[in-house]
C-alpha cells in the first residue's frame, strides 16, 4: 500500500467515522525522539497545529469567490473548539486525501462544497480534538474524558492544569486515529452560524492575492496561443518569421491546440501571437451558424425525445383540461467570462511536472498534465492558486495542457495566457437551449397536464458519457425534470442536440436556461389562470419548504403593494439541488430600457454556515443570471464565436445594479450549496416583470433579442 | 529606454514605447496586485493613478505614462493623501466584506480612490456613474457601493 492510499484510506475513516485507525502522513515531527520544532505537526490531512497554538486548515477546494476557504475552515474549528478568527488557512494539493468522498475526484463544482464537506469536515474537528485530549490525558495520566477542550486549549478541572492544543500536537498526531467520535449537535454550535470575516478578503484588497495569472516561477517565459477560430479547425501551416521579429519573442511551437508564441513577457507574446500567419482547416463546422442551430432546434422540438420524467398520462389529460397553453422558448450560447481570464503554469523538468494554476480541477489537471508530460499522475505536482472567478469554466483544463505541452517543448516553466478574446473565442459555453411546453389547467386553475421538451447540447456526452442514461443526460434537464409543483400528468423529454460547439458547465448548469421556461410559462398560466402569479403558485405548489419560500419572498417584497409609478414585479421559484430560492424582481422599462431596481431573495439552504458569504452568494449568482438575461449572447456565425471582448459581450455593471434584500429561511437540515442557487429564478422574475409592465411575454433571451418577437 | 516612477520607486525599462504600462508593472517591476482583465479598457480590472488621475493601464503606453507618478495598489505602506485615501477604502471594503473572488478589486479601488480624491462625499449617482467602467463578475457591486459609501464617512453598512 502506498503512503498515499494509506492517507486516502485514513481520510476516508475518519471522513466517513467507520472503522479501524490507520497510521498516516505522519511528519517526523509527531515522533516522540525527535524535539519539537516550530514545525507544525499534521494531526490529519486537514489539521496542522503548531507548537505556538497556530492551527492551519488544509482546504481542498478552489476559492473563487464562493467562501469555501472560510466556510471549511470554520466547520472544522466548529468541531476543533479551537477560534476560526486565529485560523490560517493554506490550499492543498492535488492528492488523494483532498478527493471530494461523494465525486470521487478533487474538484469545486455544482455548490456541492458545503453539502459534500460538511460532514467530513466536521469530523476532521472532532477527530483532532480528540486526539489532542488524548495526548494530554497521557502526559498528565488522567482519562480523557474528564478533560475540556475548549478556544484551542485543553484543561483538567480536576487539578486546574491547562495547555495549548500546540502542547500536545505532536504528540496527537502520533496517536490512533479514533474510530468514532462524537460531534456536536447544531444547537450547540458557537461558530457555525455566525458572520464571521473572510480569510481572504485582507489579500484581496492590496493586491496580496496570487491568481494563476499573478505566478512567477525563475527562469519562466510566457506563451500566447493562437488557435484555430473556427471549432473543429486545425492548423495547416503557420509563417512565424514577422512574429520571431518582435521584441521580447523567443521561440514560436505548434502544440496541439494551436501555434504558441514564446517570449519574456505577456505582451510580446501576444504581439509576436498577433504578427504570426497561420492557415486553417476549418473542418466540418465552418458552415454553422446560431440561426442554423435555432432551426434545426425549433425542428428537433417537434419530435419526441428521451424520456426523462413520465408521470401520469399527459396525452390524454392534456386535451382534456378546461385550458390548454403551447410555447417554444429559446436562448443563446452564454460565455463564462470570469474577470481573469484562462491561464495556465507549468514546469517540466527532471521527470516531474509542476502545475500553478486557477483551477476548479485538481483531478483533471493531474491527469491531464501527466497524459500530455508522459509522466505518471504522481509524479505531477499541483498547486492551486485563487481564482479570479471560475464560474464553471475553471473546471475544464485546456490552459493546463497547453502549458505542459510548450513547457515540454521549451525546457522552461510556461505560464500560458488567454486573451479576453481567447477566453471568450475558446470558452466551453452554456448551450443553446430550446424549449417546448404545453400545459392544462383544471377549470379551478390547478395545473393538470404539463408537457416539457429540452432541446440542448449534453454536457456529459464530452465529460461524462457513461452517465447518460436512456438517452438522457440529467444536466440538460436540470431544473426541468424536478419541479416544485404539485402535476399528476408530467412528462420531461430530452433531445440531445449537439453540433460541434463545446459546452460546458456554466453557473447552474441546466437550470439556468430550463427555470426560464419553466417558471415564465407558469406564469403564462396564472394569467391564462385569470390568477396573481403568486397565488397561483401557491395553490400549484404542494412542497412545504417551497410554499414557505414563496411566501417568505411575497411578505418581503411587500407583494401586491403599490409599488412607484412605472416599476413593476416579476416573481420566480427555482432549485438548485434541494435547495430553493424564490425571487421577486421589480423593473421599469422607461423608454423600453430596462432597468432593475430591487431584487428579493427567500432562499432556503438548509442550516446555514455563514450568512454573510451566503448573502453573497445570492446577490452574486442572481447577478450573474440577471446580466446574461438582460444581454447575455454568444453568436457563432461560420463556425466561430462573433463576440470578442466586454464591448460586444456586455455583463452588467455597477449603474445597473439592484438593491437587493435577502432571507435566509431557518432551517435545521444539512446545508445545501448556495453558488448557483440564485442564478435560475432571477431572468423570469425578470420576464415576468417584463409581462407585468408591458403585457407581452419575452420568450427569447436575453431581453434584447426577445423583446424583437414578444 | 524608458523611464518609470511607480509607488515612488524609479524603474528604467528596455523596452518599446507602446507597451502598455500594464505589462511593465505586471512582468517587469513585479507588482501583479494590478490585473489584466481584458486589454482594451473595457473591464477596469488595470485601474491605477497617473498624477493621481485613474486611468486603464493596458491602454496606457510607457511612453505616456514617462514623466508622471504612477500609483497602484501596492502603495499601503506608502505615505501621504493619496495613499491615506487607498487605505482607507481597503479598510471599508474589508469592514464590508466586498471581494469574493477578488481579481477586479484592485482596479475598483483605485477608480473609487481617484473619485474620493476630487469628491469627498460622492452622491449615489456620482458613484454608480464613476463607477461604471469597473465589471465585476461576481456582482459584488451592492458592496463595493456601499464601501466607498463608508469610506466617505458617509454611513456604516446597512
Amino acid at each position: 500500500m502506498s503512503e498515499q492510499t494509506l492517507r486516502r484510506e485514513t481520510f476516508l475513516k475518519i471522513a466517513g467515522g467507520a472503522g479501524l485507525a490507520l497510521g498516516f502522513g505522519i511528519p517526523r515531527t509527531a515522533d516522540a525522539a525527535v524535539p519539537e520544532t516550530s514545525v507544525p505537526a499534521a494531526v490529519n490531512a486537514y489539521v496542522k497545529i503548531a507548537p505556538d497554538n497556530t492551527v492551519t486548515i488544509v482546504v481542498s477546494k478552489s476559492e473563487m469567490g464562493q467562501g469555501v476557504a472560510t466556510g471549511l475552515p470554520m466547520i472544522v474549528a466548529e468541531e476543533l473548539e479551537y477560534p476560526y478568527e486565529r485560523v490560517r488557512i493554506e490550499f492543498a494539493p492535488a492528492a488523494p486525501e483532498y478527493i471530494d468522498p461523494v465525486m470521487h475526484q478533487q474538484a469545486t463544482n455544482g455548490s456541492t462544497t458545503t453539502p459534500h464537506m460538511f460532514e467530513p469536515m466536521r469530523r476532521m474537528g472532532a477527530t483532532a480534538r480528540t486526539m489532542l485530549a488524548a495526548a494530554a490525558a497521557q502526559r498528565w495520566g488522567v482519562d480523557p474524558a474528564t478533560l475540556v477542550t475548549k478556544d484551542g486549549y485543553i484543561s483538567d478541572p480536576a487539578t486546574g492544569r491547562r495547555a495549548s492544543y500546540g502542547t500536545f500536537a505532536s504528540a496527537a498526531a502520533a496517536l490512533p486515529v479514533p474510530a468514532n467520535v462524537t460531534l456536536k449537535s447544531f444547537d450547540a454550535f458557537t461558530q457555525i452560524g455566525q458572520r464571521k470575516a473572510r480569510k481572504d478578503i485582507p489579500l484581496k484588497v492590496d493586491g496580496r492575492a496570487k491568481y494563476g495569472m499573478d505566478v512567477k516561477v525563475p527562469g519562466m517565459v510566457y506563451a500566447s496561443v493562437q488557435k484555430p477560430p473556427v471549432f473543429g479547425g486545425k492548423v495547416v501551416s503557420y509563417d512565424a518569421s514577422k512574429a520571431l521579429r518582435v521584441k521580447g519573442v523567443k521561440r514560436v511551437v505548434q502544440i496541439a491546440s494551436g501555434v504558441a508564441v514564446i517570449a519574456d513577457n505577456t505582451w510580446s507574446a501576444m504581439q509576436g501571437r498577433y504578427a504570426l500567419h497561420v492557415v486553417y482547416d476549418d473542418g466540418p463546422n465552418a458552415g454553422l451558424s446560431t440561426e442554423k442551430i435555432y432551426a434545426d432546434a425549433a425542428a428537433l422540438a417537434r419530435k419526441p425525445g428521451a424520456v426523462a420524467v413520465d408521470k401520469g398520462n399527459v396525452a390524454t389529460a392534456l386535451p382534456a383540461g378546461a385550458k390548454r397553453l403551447d410555447a417554444l422558448y429559446r436562448g443563446p450560447y452564454l460565455a463564462h467570462a470570469a474577470m481573469e481570464p484562462l491561464n495556465a503554469t507549468a514546469y517540466v523538468h527532471d521527470g516531474v511536472c509542476e502545475v500553478w494554476a486557477p483551477t476548479q480541477a485538481q483531478t483533471a489537471s493531474q491527469a491531464t498534465a501527466a497524459k500530455v508530460a508522459g509522466l505518471p499522475v504522481d509524479r505531477v505536482h499541483v498547486t492551486t492558486t485563487y481564482l479570479g472567478g471560475g464560474f464553471g469554466r475553471k473546471g475544464e483544463v485546456d490552459a493546463v495542457a497547453d502549458a505542459v505541452e510548450a513547457s515540454k517543448l521549451v525546457g522552461a516553466p510556461v505560464k500560458v495566457v488567454y486573451t479576453r478574446e481567447d477566453d471568450m473565442q475558446h470558452d466551453f459555453y452554456r448551450s443553446t437551449n430550446t424549449a417546448a411546453l404545453s400545459a392544462a389547467l383544471d377549470p379551478s386553475g390547478k395545473i393538470v397536464a404539463w408537457s416539457h421538451r429540452v432541446v440542448n447540447a449534453s454536457i456529459f456526452r464530452r465529460v461524462f458519457p457513461n452517465a447518460i442514461q436512456n438517452g438522457v443526460d440529467r444536466i440538460s434537464v436540470a431544473g426541468a425534470a424536478k419541479l416544485l409543483y404539485d402535476i399528476p400528468n408530467m412528462r420531461v423529454e430530452y433531445v440531445e442536440h449537439d453540433v460541434g460547439i463545446p459546452v460546458g458547465f456554466w453557473r447552474a448548469p441546466g437550470a439556468n436556461w430550463n427555470a426560464f421556461a419553466v417558471e415564465s410559462f407558469v406564469d403564462e398560466l396564472a394569467h391564462a389562470a385569470g390568477q396573481d402569479p403568486y397565488a397561483f403558485r401557491r395553490a400549484n405548489i404542494k412542497d412545504p419548504r417551497g410554499l414557505a419560500a414563496l411566501d417568505a419572498v411575497a411578505e418581503k417584497a411587500g407583494w401586491g403593494k403599490p409599488l412607484p409609478r412605472g416599476v413593476h414585479r416579476g416573481i420566480a421559484i427555482a432549485q438548485w439541488d434541494d435547495a430553493i430560492a424564490a425571487e421577486v424582481v421589480e423593473a421599469s422599462f422607461a423608454g423600453g430600457v430596462p432597468q432593475v431596481h430591487r431584487i428579493v431573495i427567500a432562499a432556503d439552504c438548509g442550516l446555514v454556515i455563514n450568512p454573510d458569504v451566503v448573502e453573497a452568494q445570492l446577490q452574486s449568482a442572481a447577478i450573474y443570471g440577471l446580466s446574461a438575461a438582460l444581454t447575455g449572447k454568444i453568436t457563432i456565425e461560420r463556425g466561430r464565436v462573433v463576440q470578442n471582448n466586454f464591448y460586444d459581450y456586455t455583463v452588467l455593471r455597477q449603474p445597473a445594479a439592484p438593491r437587493f434584500e435577502i432571507e435566509l429561511m431557518p432551517s435545521k437540515e444539512k446545508p445545501l450549496g448556495v453558488g448557483e442557487l440564485s442564478t435560475p429564478a432571477v431572468g423570469p422574475a425578470f420576464a415576468n416583470a417584463y409581462f407585468a409592465a408591458t403585457g407581452k411575454r419575452l420568450r427569447e433571451l436575453p431581453f434584447t433579442d426577445g423583446v424583437k418577437s414578444a | 529606454m524608458v523611464s518609470l516612477e511607480i509607488n515612488g520607486e524609479r524603474h528604467e525599462f528596455d523596452v518599446p514605447p507602446e507597451m502598455p504600462l500594464l505589462w511593465a508593472i505586471r512582468d517587469l517591476v513585479g507588482l501583479t496586485g494590478t490585473k489584466f482583465g481584458c486589454g482594451v479598457a473595457e473591464c477596469g480590472c488595470c485601474t491605477v493613478h497617473l498624477d493621481g488621475e485613474a486611468v486603464r493601464s493596458c491602454a496606457t503606453s510607457v511612453a505616456q505614462a514617462a514623466g508622471k507618478t504612477v500609483t497602484t495598489i501596492d502603495v499601503a505602506g506608502s505615505e501621504g493623501a493619496h495613499a491615506a485615501i487607498v487605505r482607507r477604502l481597503q479598510d471599508a471594503w474589508v469592514a464590508e466584506q466586498v471581494p469574493q473572488c477578488g481579481y477586479c478589486q484592485s482596479g475598483q479601488i483605485m477608480e473609487a480612490a481617484a473619485l474620493l480624491a476630487k469628491s469627498p462625499h460622492p452622491s449615489d449617482e456620482q458613484i454608480a456613474s464613476t463607477m461604471a467602467g469597473n465589471i465585476c463578475r461576481c456582482g459584488a457591486y451592492q458592496r463595493i457601493h456601499a464601501a466607498i459609501v463608508r469610506a466617505s464617512g458617509r454611513g456604516a453598512r446597512a
